[in-house]
């Protein structure tokens, strides 16, 4: 199933956010988006997902999606949207409850999802017994168990510090890395987008426009080999190079606002 | 050098000295039994001035006084009979405006068109005291229970409607959005999302019910009824019997407290997750 965003335009009122924005993550394919703050990147996300009605212009889906998914279209949340009152694995098994599942179908989508973000040990914990890093994969827990064909995920590692990012940063690459899932990743840090992305798409200073679309020349797999590192630090010049003056004129405008 | 006192910059002294510590205060906690020692040594102040004859006993009778008219009304079986007929009128009153308050509430809570409609009346009539109401409720009503239980249930239905809706608007829509981004029904959303997450501002305002339930069936009681505590209060100040009086009052107080145990021990049980 691929993701399409169909010349997609937003406004808030008089702000134009958004202007004319096209372009498609194919199955299994982890698109990453880029740009100064304010470009609209968080914006775009909540469009592609159906959260916000754009403007002018749709987001699309072709191809159907894979059988045995559930919600094909699945948020990662910078804040984690955790439902503080509920635990671990009631909070995993939120969005099945309304699902035609049998309760032994949800348990065991539960437990898979908990085992494969390491949290099955935390299932009866509460969401504010846990660290920022805890709370994260909880909502990547949450997300794997719908089955998901793309994740939207929206600055997932920008809420928490420097170490638990670099260990959620290994999970991400370990959970995409079989190809079975696709991945809209917006970013403000070209580490993660270079490290995580197929594509690059690379957006100008509010109202956001495509400025380039930067293919990663590696797979996915090679990045974690020593001698990739300095292809991608390139890369992440490279793009920091196409972003660096709107992000200090994005950076004055915010400190003016 | 904007850290630095001005008589540190010339200092030449090497000599060590502790950081003065400058952290403390602003942290009041209340011990556990601070709060029953105080009030134990005023009952034992108030009695020992009255005993000793520096209070004069028709204006403030002591607690012992005040304890023996309760014993006297509980076994004349009087107290009984003005407990049952207050409890039953806060009972019924509090129970129906909580209903209509909470219901309501979350209509303006969700729906656009009610939140236009509800709130206008809502700031109309809210600021109404409610027993003002009252002649007018007895002449539409007549002169039963009806009047002064729909005077409470007003009181306790605009407190419980704006603490309603203000806790459903205090549901962070982060996760109200999250739900949505799961296809999850609205209902289900209603159910799982906004009322836990809007609990903690009902039970909170239960308290305030609570309390303005307690204001309006005294209130009531004493424009016109035979038998409630707040009619048993106006009668004793009547008849000068302030031993009677106060015992009425103790008995409010003592209710208070009891329904503010009770909204506690929801509150314990419910928002165990805070």
């Amino acid at each position: 199933m691929d993701l399409i965003a169909s010349h997609i335009t937003h406004r808030f009122g008089d702000l134009a956010v958004l202007d004319d924005v096209s372009f498609t993550v194919g199955a299994g394919e982890v698109v990453a988006i880029v740009g100064p703050s304010g470009c609209g990147k968080s914006t775009l996300l909540s469009i592609l997902g159906g959260l916000l009605q754009p403007t002018s212009g749709a987001p699309e889906l072709r191809g159907a999606p894979p059988a045995d998914s559930l919600n094909p279209l699945t948020f990662v949340f910078q804040d984690f949207a955790l439902l503080p009152w509920a635990t671990v694995e009631e909070n995993v098994e939120f969005p099945l409850l309304h699902t035609q599942l049998s309760a032994a179908q949800r348990r065991a989508l539960v437990d898979d999802a908990l085992r494969r973000t390491g949290l099955t040990d935390f299932r009866k914990t509460y969401p504010k017994q846990l660290s920022g890093g805890m709370r994260q994969r909880v909502g990547i827990s949450r997300a794997l168990a719908v089955k998901p064909a793309i994740l939207l995920m929206d600055e997932p590692l920008s809420a928490l510090d420097s170490q638990t990012r670099e260990l959620l940063m290994e999970d991400f690459v370990r959970l995409l890395a079989d190809g079975g899932m696709g991945a809209v990743y917006v970013t403000h840090n070209l580490e993660e987008a270079a490290r995580l992305a197929d594509r690059i798409v690379v957006l100008s200073r509010r109202p956001g426009r495509i400025r380039e679309v930067v293919t990663v020349p590696m797979t996915r797999a090679a990045r974690g080999e020593a001698a990739a590192r300095e292809k991608l630090l390139a890369l992440q010049n490279q793009i920091w190079s196409l972003i660096r003056n709107e992000a200090i004129d994005a950076e004055r405008e915010v400190q003016h606002a | 050098m904007l850290d630095r006192a001005p008589g540190d910059v010339t200092s030449k002294d090497d000599t060590t000295r502790r950081v003065r510590f400058r952290g403390a205060g602003f942290v009041p906690a209340s011990s556990r039994f601070g709060g029953w020692i105080a009030l134990a040594l005023v009952i034992a102040i108030w009695q020992a001035a009255g005993s000793a004859g520096l209070v004069n006993a028709l204006f403030l009778p002591t607690p012992s006084a005040i304890a023996r008219a309760l014993y006297e009304l509980a076994i004349s079986g009087a107290l009984w009979q003005h407990l049952s007929a207050s409890l039953l009128r806060i009972g019924v009153g509090w129970i129906l405006g909580t209903a209509a308050g909470v219901t309501v509430g979350f209509a303006i809570g969700l729906s656009r068109l009610a939140r236009s409609v509800g709130i206008t009346f809502i700031s109309a009539l809210f600021p109404i005291p409610k027993i003002a109401l009252l002649p007018l409720l007895i002449l539409w009503l007549g002169i039963g229970e009806e009047p002064k239980i729909a005077t409470i249930a007003l009181g306790v239905f605009f407190s419980t409607a704006i603490s309603v809706y203000s806790g459903v608007d205090a549901v962070p829509r982060n996760l109200i959005r999250m739900a949505q981004s799961f296809n999850v029904p609205f209902a289900t959303i209603v159910r799982k999302v906004i009322w836990p997450g809007a609990l903690p501002a009902i039970l909170a305002g239960f308290r305030i019910t609570a309390s303005v339930a307690l204001l309006l069936v005294v209130s009531a009681e004493m424009i016109g009824a035979q038998y409630g505590i707040g009619a048993f209060v106006l009668q004793a100040g009547n008849l000068m019997q302030t031993d009677q009086l106060l015992a009425g009052v103790v008995i409010l107080s003592v209710f208070g407290l009891a329904v503010g145990k009770v909204i506690g021990w929801l509150e314990t049980r419910l928002l165990h997750w805070r």
